[in-house]
């Protein structure tokens, strides 16, 4: 089983359950950008897997397909650790989906530490985002 | 100089209010081995042969007498009293227990420091010219560049699990001191035609095992393009920057391997999507980064205490010959603190050097002091008229050796004395071979000549890039140094050529001697430097003065 977390800390149920089968992507890290475009038409729900921790490529994906103008739900899936939870939310993902031992090894106030993650950051200040 | 805004200072309070927890975290258990490497590495904390290391960023090498100081201070409450100045213009503390690193990172934050990203797979702390806003050769400064390179890359959020580890080098002169082509970015301040300040864009180059000198991306980026452009070769390179193999995963191989026109492209294509998220603000942030940085009164004072000095004083006179460099402002100097007494560990200073060198730039250097790639310690901006008075403190301190830019200011990497992937010892051999030119007196006849030494293929030590450059392998259990000639870290970078094999620990330093002995007979006068009377006679005297024997009896046989 796997759990949801988001700036609230660990979800019961999901807030994604209503968006259709069709409408449900699923993007390993190695998507190559140059087809985002066309796999996101008609998404309202993508899943980036995170293989390891220690592959940064899905956050650099999230801002992509953020930056290309989709509005729809964004979920970082896999091994992301909770000293990660601020950069998935800064670069553009809603929430993120770990598995059961994870969770438990992290429970929810080591996720929910990071909940102010719009605090202390130097992209919003560069870009002129109030924080 | 720069200070910290509130932002800058709640920031890193904040930073290390979160690695405290992560260290109780992985004493708790709540954060495996290997969850917490990156997390330590991303902090500056690096597990080496006998003990963990505090690598603490000073950034584009930049430091005043507070952060001296604070440096000589942590250093012995710490650690053993001692520090290392490293070729990144970084200081690096060798012994201190994982317990003490979020206290002796509060230390740094009282004086505006940090150890954020001097490690890991992230943005590095971004080097820049050692004589910024000083040299004579200078059309922009470099730091407020920097700084906002440091500020953009600080805690970047897709940035922080890169593929491999990425630094940047920023110079403001057409005399490149800061080594821009053997990094993954150099940036390179120009203008354009019509008088527009930018950047010349140099991009994949390293040393290492795979040594490459950087290639020009774009011959001009307007200023304000600067933040979104390294986004976006940074944004690039972190989906095609290869993970299956560490030795191969810098941007240099990525660039290697697509070739530049094809990087290029995908650049300015990630560029144009990215681009519109900068909307000039911090362009804003960076005018105000620019006044920090102004430079300081400079007097107008009588120079006879230097002329007097220099007439009479014969020690004085090698130092000044040597340690100082032309300054823009009339009547100053740039002074260069050796840490490469003969005999001693390069770049390593003890906490009383540092409080002496941080009194001589808060009485005679506007309080300013920088850390330099090559390990050794500037003030920046001194009078002439007080260079007499510096010289007699450094003495006193033994930090008066007359030897920048000679055989003796030797670039060494820890080597097999603290890294855990050394094949051979590096520091010994940078020890005998300036002890034994010290001795031949030969110092000054031989001028402009720089030795680098890696103890490994990783080259830390710069080899690639030295006049000498020292390899150290291992070789069946048995230390190998293997020569090259002809490396040069300036704005006409080349990497050396191997000399042929390789010299056991024993012959080095002659094989050193023969090689110095060789080109003292070759130049064609006094004035030819080394790396001139290479690259007019080539290798071939070389060879034979370091194999001749050998070679003609395997020829033989
Ligand atoms: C614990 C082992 C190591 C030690 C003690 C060590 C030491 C150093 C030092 C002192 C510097 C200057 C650093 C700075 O101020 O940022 C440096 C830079 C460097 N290190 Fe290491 N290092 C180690 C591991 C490695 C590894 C594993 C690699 C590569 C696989 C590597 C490659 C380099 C390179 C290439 C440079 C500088 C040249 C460049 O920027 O391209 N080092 N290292
Ligand atoms: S060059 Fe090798 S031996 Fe020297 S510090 Fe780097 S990794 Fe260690």
């Amino acid at each position: 089983m796997t759990v949801l977390i988001n700036d609230t800390g660990f979800l019961t149920t999901d807030p994604t359950r209503w968006i259709d089968p069709e409408a449900r992507i699923d993007l390993p890290s190695d998507t190559d950008p140059a087809r985002l475009r066309c796999l996101l038409i008609g998404k309202e729900l993508v899943r980036i897997a995170f293989s390891s921790f220690s592959d940064g490529r899905g956050f650099t994906l999230a801002r992509l397909i953020r930056q290309q103008g989709y509005k729809g739900w964004l979920r970082a899936q896999g091994h992301v650790i909770a000293d990660q939870y601020a950069m998935a939310r800064r670069s553009g993902f809603d929430d993120v989906e770990i598995d059961d031992d994870l969770a438990t090894r992290q429970p929810e106030d080591q996720w929910l530490a990071r909940a102010n993650w719009q605090a202390h950051d130097y992209q919003s200040r560069l870009r002129g985002i109030a924080a | 100089m720069y200070r910290y805004t509130d932002f800058d200072a709640a920031f890193v309070a904040e930073r290390n209010a979160q690695f405290r927890a992560q260290v109780e975290r992985r004493i708790d258990g709540s954060l495996t081995e290997d969850e917490f490497k990156p997390l330590r590495l991303m902090n500056g904390l690096y597990l080496q042969l006998h003990a963990y290391m505090l690598r603490v960023a000073v950034p584009y090498g930049t430091l005043s007498s507070a952060q001296m100081r604070q440096l000589a201070y942590i250093a012995e409450r710490w650690d053993k009293g001692y520090g290392h100045f490293t070729t990144r213009q970084n200081i690096q503390f060798n012994w201190p227990t994982l317990r003490d690193v979020p206290d002796m990172l509060d230390a740094l934050a009282e004086v505006q420091m940090h150890a954020i990203q001097t490690s890991g797979n992230t943005i590095r702390n971004v080097t820049a010219d050692h004589f910024a806003g000083a040299a004579a050769d200078e059309i922009a400064d470099p730091r407020p560049v920097a700084e906002l390179i440091r500020q953009w890359s600080t805690d970047h959020p897709e940035f922080q699990f890169l593929p491999r580890k990425f630094k940047i080098a920023v110079t403001g002169s057409p005399n490149d001191r800061a080594v821009t082509k053997a990094h993954d970015i150099g940036l390179r301040m120009v203008r354009n035609e019509v008088g527009e300040p930018g950047f010349e864009v140099i991009v994949g180059g390293g040393l290492g095992r795979t040594p490459m000198i950087g290639k020009v991306v774009r011959d001009f980026l307007p200023e304000a393009d600067l933040l979104p452009y390294l986004e976006a070769v940074v944004s690039v390179w972190n989906l095609l920057g290869r993970r299956d193999n560490k030795y191969k995963s810098r941007i240099k191989i990525t660039v290697h391997e697509h070739g530049i026109d094809d990087i290029r492209a995908r650049v300015e294509e990630r560029f144009a999507l990215l681009r519109p998220a900068f909307t000039g603000v911090d362009q804003q942030l960076y005018a105000q980064i620019k006044s920090d940085f102004e430079a300081p009164a400079f007097a107008d004072r009588d120079t006879a205490p230097f002329d007097q000095a220099y007439a009479n004083d014969p020690v004085f006179r090698s130092w000044a010959d040597t340690n100082l460099s032309a300054h823009r402002a009339p009547g100053h100097a740039i002074a260069q603190i050796s840490l490469k007494a003969h005999g001693a560990t390069p770049g390593d200073a003890t906490a009383d050097q540092m409080r002496v060198m941080a009194d001589l730039a808060e009485w005679f250097g506007h309080d300013e002091l920088r850390v330099s790639h090559e390990q050794n310690i500037v003030l920046p901006h001194v009078h002439k008229a007080d260079l007499p008075a510096v010289h007699a403190a450094l003495k006193d301190a033994g930090l008066a050796t007359a030897n920048i830019g000679r055989i003796s200011d030797i670039i060494a990497c820890p080597g097999m004395d603290y890294c855990a992937l050394a094949t051979a010892r590096s520091i010994p051999i940078a020890q005998e071979i300036a002890t034994r030119f010290d001795q031949l007196k030969l110092e000054n006849e031989v001028g402009d000549l720089k030795i680098k030494i890696s103890g490994c293929i990783n080259a830390c030590g710069h080899h690639h890039v030295g006049h000498i450059g020292i390899l150290g392998l291992d070789r069946a259990g048995v230390e190998n140094y293997q020569i090259t000639l002809g490396g040069d870290h300036t704005e006409t970078a080349a990497i050396g050529q191997r000399t042929g094999p390789g010299f056991s620990a024993d012959e080095i330093v002659p094989a050193i001697e023969r090689i110095v002995d060789t080109y003292l007979s070759e130049r064609d006068s006094a004035d030819e430097a080394f790396i001139d009377t290479f690259a007019r006679v080539g290798m071939t005297p070389f060879k034979t003065a370091l194999y001749g024997e050998s070679e003609r009896k395997q020829k033989a046989a």
